[in-house]
């Protein structure tokens, strides 16, 4: 037990997760943050309005382009608690069924052509890449004229895809700021006659230079619903699976429990 | 009525005999501790991996177009298709994690020593299909992690002088990994290596059965029988053993299950995040590691930077890697110690004994992570500690002050 407990020691104190490389590329959230630090965002599949809001952002800006075609309009219609007959009014385009994988009708080889790459699938994006990830991804397009839409994207530095939600956020700008500067102490630091803080030039901040439909909270808040749908997507069954989790490992606990006590009774046999 | 029935099969097969030889009246020592239970817990895992296996196996198409989409079919469409894949991948995780175990704790306790040589072979060539099987099962997804995985691996082969680009087209099936390698790799997954496994597996506990199971105290129970040649030293096996193993196995299940049903991707050790994206031979992940079970040897792999002669660097760190599993089989001949247990051993034994867990524990690490100077020094001394434990066996276990062990088993 003792070279047990030593090993699991020496597992623990392994950093195995140490990040090679930062998560969100050249993202800056502000001054304090680092380079390439994504935003926090934690999804939650049992807030249904969220993942509504989600699939509607979804269907009215991603689907000409991404498919998803691992899932069903009517496992996502059940899951996201919205009737069938609006489901159908509303969300499904064409003469697709409600059984159907939800499929684009755009082909690969000729959006190849138009983007320089086909914009992949998004049913196991969150799952490849991280929830956190996809919401820096969404929020962080800016301009560059040197790019063929001209946009680009802190997270995702010369990405292919346009900035086709422009009409709600607007337009953004990569920008430099005076910032406190940090000491060798991690404080700030400060000039050591006047005691005043001292700043520096930083770049690559993001800021908005023409707002566009909604503001930049409204923007941030929506580009969330539709991280979360995406999040549910990638993983349809989480909610159901940690529900019927609890119930299977509290019986086990009680075999287990019940199991030892037999054991025990037996144990008092051997001398 | 059942008594009759059981008398007419005696007379023709040996049931009885059987069932009490090998499950209800066979001596299992006193004294066993938390290490023994890797075993029973290892055949639990093998019942569940062939159980799970035969279900994903009704809905899986083993080509390179359908293979990755139907996975995504069991995971949504079939009726908890996810239980049953995701017990799968655990499945194969805890496989791993216990047969390690259940290694160490024959190094801990000397269970390879005479009369059980043998055992630890068979157990060695089970270790080694398992290893197989872990292989191809991994390419099955066909994600990304899967189709370069494959790539590096099996590459090796092609590092074999004068005849390895030959035999690697041969083994491949074509020019690259292809749905070809996939449907031969299935081939492999599905029908020999669990054919084999459970061949041994059976080989092993009738192996085991002959000679009898070790004890932490490494204390021969045979020695000491009742007027029926039962040792005294040990209980039946069934109820005392078989009440130990169910309440381990709960304690299991609990383990397993919460990974399943809260932790199901482990972080991206069980399920690989970027085996989320369907293989693309165009393009090529930043760095491709193995699963976490492979990586001490990878790390081996990678170690070997220098040429030697007409030797490549590659073909160097594949042999040191195929030797680091060989040299496993011979501990048995290695060992000179006249004690069992590391209870009764000398300092040395102790002291290489914890020399090899770090080894190995450093190297699985190294392997995880992308290779750079500081990292392939370190990897190049373990993988060096890592053989002078087995090299330098003999050595160290003739030449140290062993404590006497005693008659019999205290409890």
């Amino acid at each position: 037990m003792k070279h047990l407990l030593f090993i699991l020691t020496l597992f623990l104190s392994l950093n195995i997760n140490s990040a090679e490389g930062a998560a969100c590329g050249e993202y800056l959230a502000d001054a304090n943050s680092e380079l390439g630090e994504c935003e926090e965002y934690q999804a939650d599949h049992s807030d249904k309005a969220s993942l509504q809001r989600g699939a509607k952002i979804y269907f009215n800006y991603c689907y000409g382009c991404h498919s998803l075609k691992y899932s069903r309009y009517n496992r996502m219609a059940k899951d996201l608690e919205i009737p069938e007959n609006l489901f159908e009014e509303y969300l499904l385009f064409g003469d697709q069924k409600m059984g159907d994988l939800i499929q684009i009708s755009m082909e690969a080889e000729d959006s190849k052509e138009w983007f320089g790459v086909s914009p992949p699938d998004l049913t196991l994006e969150a799952s490849l890449r991280g929830e956190e990830w996809i919401y820096t991804y969404l929020i962080s397009f800016y301009e560059d004229q040197s790019r063929p839409f001209g946009v680009n994207n802190k997270v995702y530095e010369n990405v292919g895809m346009p900035h086709v939600l422009s009409q709600m956020q607007g337009i953004q700008q990569s920008v430099c700021k005076e910032v406190p500067l940090i000491a060798a102490n991690g404080g700030l630091r400060q000039d050591p006659l006047s005691g005043e803080v001292v700043t520096g030039k930083k770049c690559g901040f993001l800021e908005v230079s023409e707002r566009g439909e909604v503001s930049q909270e409204q923007f941030n808040a929506s580009m969330r619903d539709l991280t979360n749908f995406l999040s549910y997507v990638s993983d349809p069954i989480k909610e159901e699976r940690e529900y019927l989790g609890k119930y299977v490992i509290l019986y086990l606990i009680i075999f287990s429990v019940l199991s030892f006590l037999l054991y025990r009774e037996f144990k008092k046999d051997i001398h | 009525m059942f008594t009759r029935v059981i008398g007419w099969i005696d007379e023709r097969f040996p049931l009885t005999d059987t069932f009490e030889r090998h499950l209800s009246k066979y001596p299992a020592p006193i004294g066993q501790n938390f290490w023994y239970l890797a075993g029973v817990l290892l055949v639990v895992v093998l019942v569940i991996q062939l159980i799970s296996g035969i279900w994903l196996l009704m809905n899986y198409v083993p080509t390179a177009e359908g293979a990755f989409a139907s996975i995504q079919y069991i995971m949504r469409d079939v009726d908890y298709g996810w239980i049953i894949r995701y017990m799968h991948t655990t499945g194969a995780s805890m496989f791993f994690l216990l047969i390690y175990l259940h290694m160490f704790r024959g190094l801990l306790y000397g269970s390879y020593q005479k009369p059980r040589e043998l055992l630890w072979v068979i157990g060695w060539f089970t270790y080694i299909i398992l290893v197989a099987e872990g292989f191809t099962g991994y390419v099955l997804p066909w994600g990304q992690m899967s189709f370069w995985a494959a790539q590096v691996i099996l590459s090796l082969v092609g590092s074999i002088p004068l005849i390895g680009e030959d035999l690697l087209t041969w083994i491949r099936g074509d020019y690259l990994i292809s749905g070809i390698t996939l449907s031969r790799l299935f081939a492999f997954h599905v029908v020999l290596l669990p054919l084999a496994l459970i061949a041994l597996v059976f080989v092993h506990i009738i192996a085991l059965h002959e000679v009898g199971s070790n004890n932490p105290e490494g204390i021969d129970i045979k020695k000491h029988t009742d007027d029926d040649g039962v040792p005294l030293d040990s209980v039946p096996f069934f109820p005392y053993d078989v009440m130990k193993d169910i309440f381990a196995i709960g304690v299991f299940l609990i383990i397993f299950c919460f990974v399943i049903f809260f932790f199901p991707d482990g972080g991206g050790y069980l399920i690989e995040y970027i085996n989320y994206e369907e293989a693309n031979n165009l393009k090529t992940p930043d760095h491709i590691v193995p699963a976490w079970y492979y990586t001490p040897y990878y790390a081996m792999l990678r170690a070997i930077t220098f040429p030697l002669g007409p030797l490549t660097a590659k073909f160097l760190g594949f042999a040191v890697m195929v030797g680091a599993m060989v040299i496993i089989a011979i501990v048995p001949w290695l060992d000179k110690s006249p004690v069992k247990s590391i209870r009764y051993k000398g300092i040395y034994s102790k002291l290489a004994l914890f020399v090899l867990v770090i080894s190995f524990l450093v190297l699985g690490y190294l392997g995880m992570v992308a290779p750079n100077p500081l990292r392939t020094i370190l990897a190049q001394i373990f993988t060096a500690t890592y053989f002078l434990y087995f090299i330098l066996m003999p050595i160290y276990t003739k030449y140290e002050t062993c404590k006497e062990v005693p008659e019999r088993i205290k409890v």
